[in-house]
């Protein structure tokens, strides 16, 4: 089964052709031939009509590079939401005509469904329930998810994503975007205990999340004493120690919540998945969990953290097995808000 | 111009002046929120939703990655943030006509990035740091009704920062 995937939901354009919901025949991306990091995008390009201008091309790469026309697709799978309405519309648009115009059924897939394959590419699904972290610049959330792929939300955030409590840090201290890719460098040459931020566990029982706070604090602490120098430089603080400090902050309470899920929901396999799951420190710790708790960890290769197009082609797999195609294609709508 | 000058001492006093205003916000408002990171902008809109009835167990997050978040309270809120925007090009890939010229209330984050295309006649709410906690919230109204609505505000305000 050749499933054709589409995915225009934020700064990203991408097209990618999976067999059978686990085989990656191609994944194109179009703001990865300008920039290549993970977090991908050096400037947030949000307009559709950037959309509009690469969507073509991609597709076609991507069936030029799976080796196919579009008459060999079994199905066209397209991100339906959450994300910008406006790009959003530029996929889901192609998606439909191209759905349309070769008689193929289409399949409207959640980007955060999407996410939490990306996990699972080239094997095997799991047969049992699992906890998934989506956490990425613009979602920070825990979910059970069950074997056929529908999601129990446990908990998000109430205020600022994880993603984007670093790409504000990372203004807050002129390091530029994307800054999760920045802060996550220098963390690692800094001293996580240096400087005490705030964690934000709300209650105990809690599985939401809280990260504005934790900008504020940076914010004070940047008014107070400047936005210190490298190490070796002056002044008592520095920048390492700083992003080390910051970064712990965030990862240490992404860390919890997510053992405190799988606890909670009795589960022996969790996931990481979104854009901050490329993020070292959180991968580390996440392991050294695993291995504490005795729970099985699956983290997407770090090029399937960000948005792309083979985590929706593989999703459209599930999506179809569990509630089948959609019926009425041409009046398919996006969504800016899913969950 | 009619300004207002207050001082609010914590996170849940700036909740409750947003309250406020979101009480007594009418449709078609325009409420511009001008601050540095992690000044308290997001939080005022809280607030201001809360005043506007937007449920509580409704999480009003932050709109910088989607831009635009809309709630249904007793009226529309639609709450923006332009911060991501670079170009004054990219606002026209948004709906932002009938975001700020419709039926609902316009709650703006990162104002500046609009630049003349931001309305005169609108509420300008301006966010400084005094202290960790502190922050001076300077309310400014252009348009002569909105100059007599924040007047008769005013006094509502300055006792629920002396609370």
């Amino acid at each position: 089964m050749l499933i054709l995937g589409i995915e225009t939901s934020c700064d990203e354009t991408a097209a990618a052709v999976v067999e059978d919901g686990r085989r990656i025949r191609s994944d194109v991306i179009a703001s990865q031939i300008a920039v290549h990091s993970p977090y991908g995008g050096v400037v947030p390009e949000l307009a559709s009509r950037k959309h509009v201008e690469a969507i073509l091309p991609v597709i076609a790469q991507a069936l030029d590079e799976a080796g196919i026309t579009g008459r060999e697709l079994d199905a066209v799978a397209v991100t339906q939401g959450p994300g910008l309405v406006g790009a959003l519309l530029v996929g889901l648009s192609a998606a439909k005509a191209l759905a349309y115009a070769l008689d193929r059924p289409l399949v409207a897939v959640n980007h955060l469904e999407g996410h939490m394959h990306a996990a699972f590419l080239e094997r095997e699904p799991l047969a049992e329930p699992f906890v998934c972290l989506v956490v990425s610049g613009g979602h920070t959330a825990l979910y059970r998810v069950d074997p056929d792929g529908e999601s129990h939300l446990l908990g998000s955030t109430r205020d600022d994503a994880a993603g984007e409590a670093f790409d504000k840090v990372a203004k807050l201290l002129d390091l530029g975007y994307p800054g999760g890719v920045v802060i996550d460098r220098l963390a690692a040459q800094g001293n996580p205990q240096a400087i005490t931020f705030p964690k934000a566990y709300l209650d105990q029982s809690s599985l939401e999340f809280s990260f504005s706070g934790l900008k504020t604090a940076v914010a004070n602490f940047v008014r107070r004493f400047g936005v210190p120098s490298i190490c070796g430089g002056t002044g008592s603080y520095c920048l390492e120690d700083l992003a080390a400090s910051f970064q712990e902050a965030v990862v240490e309470v992404l860390v919890s919540k997510t053992v405190k899920a799988a606890n909670f929901c009795g589960v022996s396999d969790v996931a990481a998945v979104g854009g901050v799951a490329a993020n070292s420190r959180l991968r580390q710790r996440l392991h050294e969990e695993a291995v504490y708790h005795r729970f099985d960890l699956h983290l997407p290769p770090l090029r399937f953290c960000t948005d792309n197009a083979v985590m929706i082609a593989a999703a459209a797999h599930t999506v179809w097995r569990r509630s089948g195609f959609c019926r009425n294609l041409l009046e398919l709508d996006a969504f800016s808000r899913w969950f | 111009m009619y300004t207002l000058k207050l001082t609010s001492p914590n996170e849940s006093c700036s909740l409750k002046l947003g309250a406020k205003i979101g009480e007594q916000v009418e449709a078609g408002d325009v409420l511009a929120l001008w601050g540095e990171l992690g000044s308290g902008k997001t939080l005022f809109a809280r607030g201001i939703a809360r005043g506007m009835r937007v449920p509580p167990q409704v999480p009003i997050t932050s709109p910088t990655f989607t831009i635009i978040n809309e709630y249904e309270g007793r009226l529309r809120l639609y709450h923006l943030d332009l911060y991501r925007l670079t170009t004054l090009d990219e606002l026209e890939t948004l709906p932002w006509r009938e975001v700020i010229f419709g039926a609902g209330v316009a709650v703006i984050e990162w104002p500046d990035r609009m630049g003349g295309l931001l309305p005169d006649k609108r509420w300008d709410i301006t966010f400084e740091f005094l202290d960790d906690d502190r922050r001076s919230i300077t309310l400014a109204a252009h348009g002569g009704r909105e100059q007599a609505r924040l007047a008769r505000l005013a006094r509502e305000l300055t006792e629920i920062t002396q609370l």
